[in-house]
């Protein structure tokens, strides 16, 4: 009974692997059976073996590193500029929909379109990949947070006036507790959106190194299990970071919806 | 000045005694002539407000006695969470006045309980610092904050582990948080909105007693709203019972039954009797 019941839970920890298992096995079965050209889609081995190499032997490990580096980075700067404006919009509903057209607007510009602006004030180095990640990183983040802030339900914070608390203790001890459900999502998104753009910025405007500086190079010289290891590294990043905030969503706002 | 004091309603009950004068000084005040009965706490004066358009409180005057346990009852959308939401001061009013002994809302201890403990009580603190909160307001030190905790806890009995998270509780235990909380203050009025309509029976019982036993005690100023007369009655020294809006006092009914107060209170003839008085007058305004 027990060992069935063993079994079962591991059956159960493996289930979401078997969409990736057939994933890889349909993947094999096309490159094998040279249903698609070869050039174009190298086998699964192939691109491990690349991707194992890139990691040992290559420089795989520190493009990665540099991806990540820029992606954190730009993503600190985003929530030290935008938790607190998200919060001061938030708190005057006056001073949010004045301004909420205007963020609204930039948040739905997309960031690649700002890159020749970015690099007209930042210059073709680090900062104007650091700075336009962080700018489309900061504008979710302020949207979402003013929004937590600006919805908090009204309840605990008069519960709180009425226990004598002072208006920015209420502000500090209930709203931005009360709100930071709503700023972990935006947090969540924007850090994706962060590394979305420091993919695309290594990809076009002058990178050595990078993720993105790694994917277009292998495309441009056709060395297809190296593009699609770097993808692969890539993948797991982004997947890497969406867990890392599950964590620490888990850790900081274990009463979220409670 | 005659029409300033004739606006001031008397209450029956205490109108043989000599009102007491309000003890202010600047001649200037328009104020200082207005009377209310002895052993007064609260007094509103002129209270006015509207809801877009609805007047629900024109011109309204009310004197609440001190240390005595008052229920408000009244028909539906009278007003009556409104009363207390606006005494306690945590809603505004268009205009009138309401004073506690002289002071206002915000120099006055207050506690209040709300009817949706879910949405009073902090997620993010343990129970225990839920309770401790409001102590931070009042210039206590340290030892002093640990003695009140200590004080309420022994007096309230508590079982439950305070150490859990609000969600980790049932719902009466989050209310009896949510109870402690406003009590560690001692506060000189105590506002109960509804405060056991979303607890079953055998808790509500439990948070009653316990409640009484701390309002004996320190015979603090409470005003307790409740949709059940039952309740109303069985908790009340006196019953405020309102009209439809524009909302005025019906009428006020004293309730003397020894506490505390348990479920036999209600099979008493004087429980009875102030109950279908109750009753009466209530549905009553509500045909109006």
């Amino acid at each position: 009974m027990s060992a069935g019941l063993g079994k079962n839970r591991i059956v159960k920890r493996l289930q979401p692997l078997i969409g990736a298992a057939v994933l890889v096995f349909l993947w094999w079965l096309a490159s094998e059976g040279r249903l698609v050209d070869p050039v174009l889609l190298p086998t699964p081995g192939e691109s491990w073996h690349a991707f194992v190499s890139g990691l040992t032997e290559g420089t795989l490990w520190n493009d990665f590193w540099r991806t990540i580096v820029r992606t954190t980075v730009s993503f600190a700067i985003a929530i030290i500029v935008a938790v607190p404006i998200g919060v001061f919009l938030g708190s005057s509903e006056t001073v949010y929909r004045s301004v909420e057209f205007s963020v609204d607007f930039f948040r739905s510009t997309p960031a690649s379109a700002l890159f020749p602006l970015f690099l007209v004030i930042f210059g073709v180095g680090e900062e104007a990949k650091i700075a336009v990640a962080a700018f489309g990183a900061a504008l979710i983040i302020v949207f979402n947070t003013a929004y937590g802030v600006m919805n908090a339900r009204k309840q605990r914070q008069l519960a709180a006036k009425v226990m004598g608390a002072p208006r920015v203790r209420i502000l500090t001890d209930v709203t931005i507790w009360e709100s930071l459900p709503q700023t972990f999502v935006g947090m969540r998104s924007g850090i994706s959106i962060a590394l979305v753009i420091v993919i695309v910025a290594e990809m076009f405007i002058g990178s050595t190194d990078g993720l993105g500086q790694r994917i277009i190079n292998a495309q441009m010289i056709f060395d297809m299990p190296e593009m699609y290891a770097s993808i692969f590294a890539a993948g797991a990043l982004g997947y890497g970071l969406n867990l890392l905030f599950i964590i620490l969503e888990r850790r900081f706002v274990h009463w979220g919806g409670k | 000045m005659n029409e300033v004091l004739a606006r001031v309603p008397i209450d029956p009950s205490t109108m043989a005694e000599t009102p007491a004068a309000l003890d202010a000084s600047p001649e200037s005040d328009p104020d200082r002539l207005r009377w209310f009965p002895k052993g007064t706490h609260i007094t509103i004066r002129g209270l006015t407000k509207t809801f877009d358009d609805v007047v629900l409180y024109k011109d309204f005057d009310l004197d609440i006695p001190k240390g005595k346990v008052v229920s408000v009852f009244g028909p539906n959308g009278c007003g009556k969470s409104t009363l207390i939401n606006m005494i306690s001061g945590i809603l505004e009013f268009d205009s009138g006045q309401i004073l506690f002994d002289g002071k206002t809302a915000r120099e006055t201890r207050i506690g209040y309980v709300f009817q949706n403990y879910r949405e009073a009580v902090f997620p993010w603190s343990r129970a225990i610092d839920n309770i401790r909160y409001p102590l931070q307001f009042l210039g206590l030190s340290k030892a002093e904050r640990d003695a009140r905790v200590e004080e309420l806890l022994t007096s309230f009995d508590v079982k439950i582990d305070l150490n859990r998270y609000p969600y980790e509780l049932s719902g009466g235990q989050q209310q009896l948080v949510s109870i402690m909380r406003a009590l560690v203050v001692d506060p000189e009025v105590l506002f109960l909105d509804e405060p056991f309509s979303a607890l079953d029976y055998e808790m509500t019982l439990f948070l009653r007693d316990r409640l009484q036993k701390v309002l004996t005690e320190r015979e603090v100023t409470t005003l307790l709203v409740s949709h059940d007369l039952d309740e109303a009655v069985t908790l009340a020294d006196e019953i405020l019972l309102l009209t439809k809006k524009p909302t005025q006092v019906a009428e006020r009914l004293q309730f003397n039954a020894s506490r505390p107060r348990t479920p036999e209170t209600t099979l008493t003839d004087e429980f009875i009797a102030v109950k279908s008085r109750s009753l009466e007058i209530f549905q009553r305004e509500v045909r109006k």
